[in-house]
């Protein structure tokens, strides 16, 4: 993980992507992923128009390729489950360089390949143009509970501080010796996260006690300002919805 | 572990959804007086805790790591509704901010790790903790089996899912098998993790964790005379006064306020003499019961000023007991209600 680990995944540029409202982000993603997700596995043109709408979203968006290929290992082991999915299923089976692979088996392994990948790269699409207090401002506009969105500004806020405590520990265990590897250094190890647990609710209790110092009375702050104006919904929407299109008439034309 | 999009078919994952959501919001209610104590900075750091613990990677033994889950540990370290209120956050953050785990997913994935394992794991530490001894230590054995169980169920009920919603016919036998087998495996590697991390906290800071609050040793207190008692640490030090005390206590105030306000001084208190010798004693107005009955510490129409005053007195701490009673059977109804629907 490069960078602080409080910014997720965020890529600091500036395109039509970054610029637009987290909420409508969040919504074209779900939306997309939706439109992905029930389309049939056989309609391969269909995947095809995807896979292109998201590079021209990863090209808008002035991401960097090798950084979402370097975040897509995330899948990994689904990959794995996906490519054990043709010995395994069952169903009448086809016989691909003299090994013999079930049909359904091979669909499926696709199907699971496909959607997967290209929910991921949607994923990062979003997480590498919003920051962590855009996103939350987005959720807290769609109406999430507002202690869930305090519990998560919290998280986030206080993600890297909490990684560097980890990381200081880790240097504090290893330059004692413990380098980790071996079982009989899994106390050392499992020590400084109990410490940790231990060093992090303290933090959060004393932070409380500021807040109340402060006036805090329950409610916290707004972290949004105004809604998202008509013309950036169907700016944002745009792409999803042609997604929506293709996904109606791959059901509706199929192959 | 994180699911993908495209995983399950629509249907799974929107029921999964909703019941993500229902879980979700029935624990933000059950712990709302919690974090509405504890404030959510609490919460968060305990989230932004379990995030950064699954990145350590753990010697398992044999050469090979794992990392935690930390459904459980969660779940033992803050109570379960905070703890699927801090695994979703974790997994919430991770889906939108690290796009691990598809987004359509995302129900799936907290009803798995964020639901299933909490709850799993705090019902068997609950069990365990009824038949081992009434000890703070006692906690760990609890939660490593509760790690070790949490983990091969959402597995159980990740074949499941897939037997409901998954794209591809495959043999569940063999699925649930080979999950439920994996997995005991990493459940494994997650009781000893668990059972180390929670040692630790339970050797500096017992009173943080939460499924051994009620294990707290007993409280010796030593008055004066050097009489001992014990007060269990669960319950308010204040005992709620008995009967008797109560009768006594009511006896007493009645007697100071009937029998010695009968010697009360006549003179004006402090106040009242310093406001009059400096003349602004006009300026301080009767207040508006100042018509009342009971007006200036006399019962109007009883001659005797003494007389007067005593009643005036008892019937002051009858009321004062009454309204004090009212407000706080009212306030112990309230909480209990609250208590109940927490």
């Amino acid at each position: 993980m490069t960078g602080s680990a409080g910014d997720g995944l965020l890529v600091v540029a500036d395109s039509r992507i970054h610029r637009l409202p987290a909420q409508v982000k969040i919504v074209a993603l779900f939306v997309f992923v939706l439109a992905v997700v029930s389309t049939p596995a056989g309609v391969f043109w269909a995947f095809a128009l995807y896979g292109a709408l998201l590079v021209w979203c990863v090209v808008l968006a002035k991401l960097p390729p090798l950084v979402v290929m370097r975040r897509l290992a995330v899948e990994t082991p689904f990959v794995v489950f996906a490519l054990v999915l043709p010995f395994v299923a069952t169903g009448p089976r086809v016989e691909v360089l003299g090994v013999s692979l079930s049909q359904s088996g091979v669909l499926g392994s696709w199907n699971v390949l496909a959607k997967g990948t290209l929910g991921v790269v949607a994923a990062i699409v979003l997480s590498a143009t919003t920051g962590p207090r855009a996103l939350l401002a987005g959720l807290e506009r769609l109406r999430l509970p507002s202690t869930l969105v305090a519990i998560l500004s919290f998280m986030v806020r206080y993600l890297s501080v909490v990684s560097d405590d980890l990381q200081r520990m880790r240097i504090a265990r290893e330059s004692r010796g413990y380098r980790g590897g071996r079982a009989g250094h899994l106390k050392a190890i499992a020590g400084g996260v109990g410490a940790l647990f231990v060093r992090s609710f303290e933090r959060g209790e004393r932070v409380h006690l500021a807040m109340q110092s402060r006036g805090y009375t329950g409610r916290m702050p707004l972290l949004s300002e105004s809604g998202a104006a008509r013309v950036q919904w169907v700016e944002g929407l745009a792409i999803s919805l042609a997604a929506v299109v293709i996904a109606v008439t791959a059901r509706v034309v199929g192959l | 572990m994180h699911v993908p999009d495209g995983f399950f078919d629509a249907p799974t994952s929107v029921a999964t959804g909703l019941i993500a959501a229902g879980a979700v919001g029935f624990s933000l209610q059950r712990a709302n007086r919690e974090i509405r104590e504890t404030g959510p900075a609490l919460a968060g750091l305990t989230a932004a805790f379990v995030f950064a613990v699954q990145m350590v990677n753990f010697p398992v033994g044999a050469g090979t790591s794992g990392h935690l889950l930390g459904g459980a540990l969660a779940a033992a370290l803050v109570g379960p509704w905070s703890a699927v209120l801090v695994m979703s956050t974790v997994l919430l953050v991770q889906g939108l901010l690290f796009a691990d785990g598809g987004l359509t997913a995302l129900g799936t994935n907290i009803t798995l790790m964020g639901l299933i394992t909490v709850l799993v794991g705090y019902f068997v530490i609950r069990t365990v903790l009824q038949v081992l001894p009434k000890r703070v230590g006692s906690v760990v054995p609890a939660t490593t089996l509760g790690a070790l169980v949490s983990v091969p169920v959402a597995a159980l009920a990740f074949t499941g899912l897939y037997a409901i919603g998954g794209a591809v016919d495959i043999p569940l036998g063999k699925l649930a098998t080979a999950m439920v087998g994996w997995h005991i495996l990493v459940g494994l590697g997650e009781a000893v993790i668990t059972a180390a991390v929670l040692s630790a906290v339970v050797a500096t800071r017992p009173d943080l964790v939460y499924a051994a609050r009620h294990l707290q040793p007993d409280l010796v207190l030593v008055d004066a005379d050097g009489n001992s008692s014990t007060v269990s640490p669960d319950r308010p030090i204040a005992a709620k006064p008995t009967g008797r005390t109560l009768g006594v206590g009511i006896a007493a105030t009645l007697l100071v306020a009937g029998v010695v306000s009968l010697f009360a001084s006549a003179h004006p208190d402090g106040l009242e003499f310093v406001g009059a010798r400096l003349g602004f004693d006009g300026a301080a107005k009767d207040s508006a019961v100042a018509g009342s009955p009971l007006a200036d510490y006399g019962v109007s129409g009883i001659g005797n000023a003494q007389v007067s005053g005593a009643l005036a007195g008892i019937i002051g701490v009858l009321v004062t007991i009454a309204v004090g009673l009212t407000i706080a059977k009212v306030a112990s109804l309230r909480s209990s209600r609250a208590d109940k629907a927490a």
